[in-house]
């Protein structure tokens, strides 16, 4: 079905509303791969094969949304209008939730959600402590929206933006707005949208052809905010991207998405059919005159990619390599035309700005930083899962508030932001807002929202090592400071890693350190530096622990340690002995167990497996 | 334990994806040796050749090409493929030992196919499920909250239904 006018769009949200207008909703958080990996599968048929069952199917909606964000307590289910959210639900609980919450509006307390510290339940999602605190402006629809169903997104309102946009803006106006809505690039740098856009519009192309990008090559690790948001409304991001193709003047577009995330660009090739076949997207777009296609192109592995001019590199076909920068790609990008790159969630941004306007928009957030930032909370922390926060948030309100704080009473030693590009942030710093500047100014960057949670037991230098070989691994050789100096700095960090460190070396990585930074090419080399300077800045004495003493205080660098048990805490139970891989562990019963060092590989097991704490690292 | 490459392959197919990608400009090339790749699973050399001229790319620069990207193959792969992500989440929470384990078991480092051609291993930069490190995928299944004790019984299930599936064939 292709509408032709504004009016007709109108006309079929109106009948798509209508015929929603079910008594009973039941939300399933299912078509996400997270949600999945947690079992939602199952979970669905046994919804679908009650109410067919029972005879429910016309009173009863049963929606699939995606990501609904707290991870850790997928799937979820909520019944609406009641507004109750179960947690953890399992195919063997869908009878009773249909029998009791469904008809007889009855809460089951013991799928609610349970605060871990209060043991309070929360009946709904604004109970619990992991949404309270949060701004969801991108991440709200999720649970109106099956991402698979264009008609879900419509009749929730989505698509007003770009009639708005094509029927009652000039292209400058939208500029206008961006501009003034002060938005910035989500990718990492933070760049200024609108000038982005306004540079690109006003760029000379040799044939008129002017091309726009979404950046879905959600390279660093530790962060899914991306993924997340492709998986669960792929609509809003194509509705972004079309209106910024209307401002720039572009006739195509491509969605960069990389090959990791297979769910992500089936969602997205579904999301844009059936765009096209509504008449959102292709020839004469609601009749405006204005035409304009995307195409999706997988990525293929290479976390460069993620680089501007690499990734138009790696879309024309080539070699991923990134090129030095002037020109920038708003004047010779793809094929040599002017080529305007956003990050996903950017792109989802725009549709706010142009429904609400520049002016409610630029009232969230801080001085220079505006609107909310979605976060990838992970790592050594109790809520894990996707937050949407305003700009201006302090890390402690996301680590501890949102984040439920550390498991295991461990205690909190750093967050890492930015990913291979960013750095770790220490104690001293959760009551700084996050936002671009300030974080910059702290030795980290924003980035793309990864926020890697760390405590006590996690090894700085070993942390710095990790990225260190990412990073080596991932250089694409075009430029010697990186593909040299990475190689070198990882030379040097495993050697302190494997207790051979000196300790000279800490000022030696620190001068490799400025000189890549000085002298690569890109964004990669550039801030590849980051992590090791930044926890040589806040955990030198990490450092010197590696190269002067020989230890590792968090235990993990195992040239560094050794494992025995503590015979006054032994219970002879022999579990250790048992998970042992290579025998090391011996002992009888009522009588301590011991460690052969020779045999022992420190593969840890033991540790993880004694009930007593008996297992010292040392 | 690596594979080399004997292996009989059917190169018809190759008609039909050519087929898909015929008059397009030379930003083919990614897209093109992705779907040879999902045809048989790897690279066969003879197929990026007629590849070559089929569309009169020269084969340096396919070659250039897959070997820059991670996620192309040049040897055959296996029955079925293991990953481990790496990624900074599932690192802080313990994957390294996760990857140790499946090394073990398999027998395999990073990159190796078996000589059977029954399984593939590799580690990934990020899989993108953060949330539930330490992620393990075999084939299309994706498990969370890894534990070197779970490596095994995994493994062992894959190799049990494979067993189970040429019985009642």
């Amino acid at each position: 079905m292709r509408v032709q006018t504004v009016k007709e769009l109108e006309e079929l949200r109106e009948s798509l509303k209508a015929a929603q207008k079910y008594e009973k909703e039941i939300v399933v958080s299912a078509n996400a791969t997270c949600c999945i990996l947690k079992g939602s599968k199952p979970v669905v048929e046994a919804f679908q094969s009650e109410l067919n069952k029972l005879g429910f199917t016309d009173k009863v909606k049963l929606r699939l949304s995606g990501c609904l964000g707290f991870c850790e307590i997928e799937p979820m289910v909520i019944i609406k209008p009641l507004g109750v959210l179960y947690q953890r639900v399992s195919p063997q609980d869908v009878p009773e939730i249909i029998k009791e919450t469904v008809c007889g509006e009855k809460v089951i307390e013991r799928l609610l959600y349970k605060d871990p510290v209060t043991k309070e339940l929360a009946k709904g999602m604004a109970e619990i402590p992991f949404y309270k605190k949060q701004k969801r402006l991108l991440t709200e629809r999720h649970e109106w929206i099956d991402p698979t169903d264009i008609r879900d997104y419509i009749s929730a309102g989505g698509y007003t933006a770009l009639s708005k946009a094509l029927f009652y803006k000039a292209p400058d106006a939208i500029i206008e707005d961006v501009k003034k809505a002060g938005l910035r690039g989500r990718g990492g740098a933070g760049f200024p949208t609108g000038r982005k856009w306004e540079a690109c519009r006003n760029a000379k192309s040799p044939d008129g052809v002017k091309y726009i990008v979404c950046n879905a090559d959600e390279g660093d690790p530790g962060a899914f905010m991306n993924r997340s948001l492709l998986e669960s409304n792929p609509h809003s991001v194509i509705e972004g991207m079309v209106i910024g193709a209307y401002a720039i003047g572009a006739t195509k577009g491509f969605i960069y998405v990389r090959a990791e995330y297979p769910l992500a660009v089936k969602c997205c090739r579904n999301a844009l059919e059936q765009a096209r076949e509504y008449g959102l997207l292709g020839n004469n777009i609601l009749g405006s005159g204005f035409s304009f296609d995307i195409e999706i192109r997988e990525g293929a592995g290479a976390f460069v990619c993620g680089e501007e001019t690499a990734l138009i590199a790696s879309i024309e076909g080539k070699r991923g390599m990134p090129r030095s920068r002037p020109p920038f790609p708003a004047i010779s990008g793809l094929w040599g035309r002017p080529t305007n790159i956003n990050n996903v969630e950017t792109w989802a941004n725009v549709p706010l700005i142009i429904n609400n306007g520049a002016d409610w928009y630029s009232k969230i957030g801080t001085a220079g930083s505006k609107g909310t930032k979605t976060f990838s909370l992970v790592g050594k922390i109790n809520n894990t899962g996707i937050i949407e926060v305003p700009f201006g948030i302090t890390l402690r309100e996301i680590i501890f508030d949102i984040g439920g704080g550390i498991p295991g009473g461990k205690k909190f030693k750093a967050v890492q932001t930015g990913g291979p590009s960013g750095g770790c942030l220490t104690e001293k710093h959760l009551d700084i807002p996050v936002d671009y500047e300030s974080l910059t100014a702290a030795g980290s960057i924003m980035g793309s929202g990864g926020m890697i949670v760390m405590d006590e037991t996690t090894c700085m230098v070993d942390v710095a090592r990790y990225f260190m070989k990412f990073l080596a691994e991932e250089s694409c050789g075009k430029c010697v400071p990186c593909r040299e100096g990475i190689d070198r700095m990882l030379d040097i960090l495993t050697d302190i890693t494997e207790g051979r460190g000196k300790e000279s070396d800490i000022a030696l990585l620190e001068e490799l350190g400025e000189v890549i930074k000085e002298g690569s090419l890109c964004g990669l080399g550039r801030t590849a530096p980051n992590p090791v300077l930044s926890t040589i800045r806040y955990f030198r004495d990490e450092y010197i622990a590696h190269t002067r003493d020989k230890k590792c205080p968090a235990g993990v660098c195992k040239a560094l340690i050794t494992f025995s048990i503590d015979e006054k805490k032994c219970k002879s139970c022999g579990k250790c002995a048992k998970v042992c891989p290579t025998k090391a562990v011996s002992g009888k019963k009522k009588e301590p167990y011991r460690i052969d060092k020779e045999k022992c590989i420190k593969c840890g097991l033991c540790r993880d497996n004694c009930k007593f704490g008996a297992v010292i690292v040392s | 334990m690596e594979a080399s490459e004997n292996r009989l392959y059917d190169l018809t197919a190759l008609e039909k994806i050519f087929k898909r990608f015929e008059g397009r400009k030379d930003d083919i090339l990614i897209p093109l040796v992705q779907s040879i790749q999902e045809e048989y699973g790897w690279l066969p050399k003879e197929a990026l050749r007629l590849a070559a001229d089929h569309f009169r790319i020269p084969l340096s620069k396919i070659y250039g090409v897959v070997t820059f990207y991670s996620q192309f193959y040049l040897t055959p792969r296996g029955k079925h493929l293991v990953r481990c992500c790496r990624g900074t989440a599932c690192h802080v929470r313990g994957s390294k030992r996760v990857i140790e384990s499946v090394e073990q078991k398999l027998g395999l480092k990073d990159g190796q196919t078996s000589k059977d051609l029954t399984f593939s291993f590799e580690t990934v930069a990020c899989l993108g499920a953060c949330a539930l490190g330490p992620i393990m995928t075999i084939d299309d299944e994706i498990y969370g909250h890894m534990s070197p004790a779970k490596v095994s019984s995994l493994i062992d299930e894959h190799l049990r239904r494979d067993k189970d599936e040429s019985a009642n064939r």
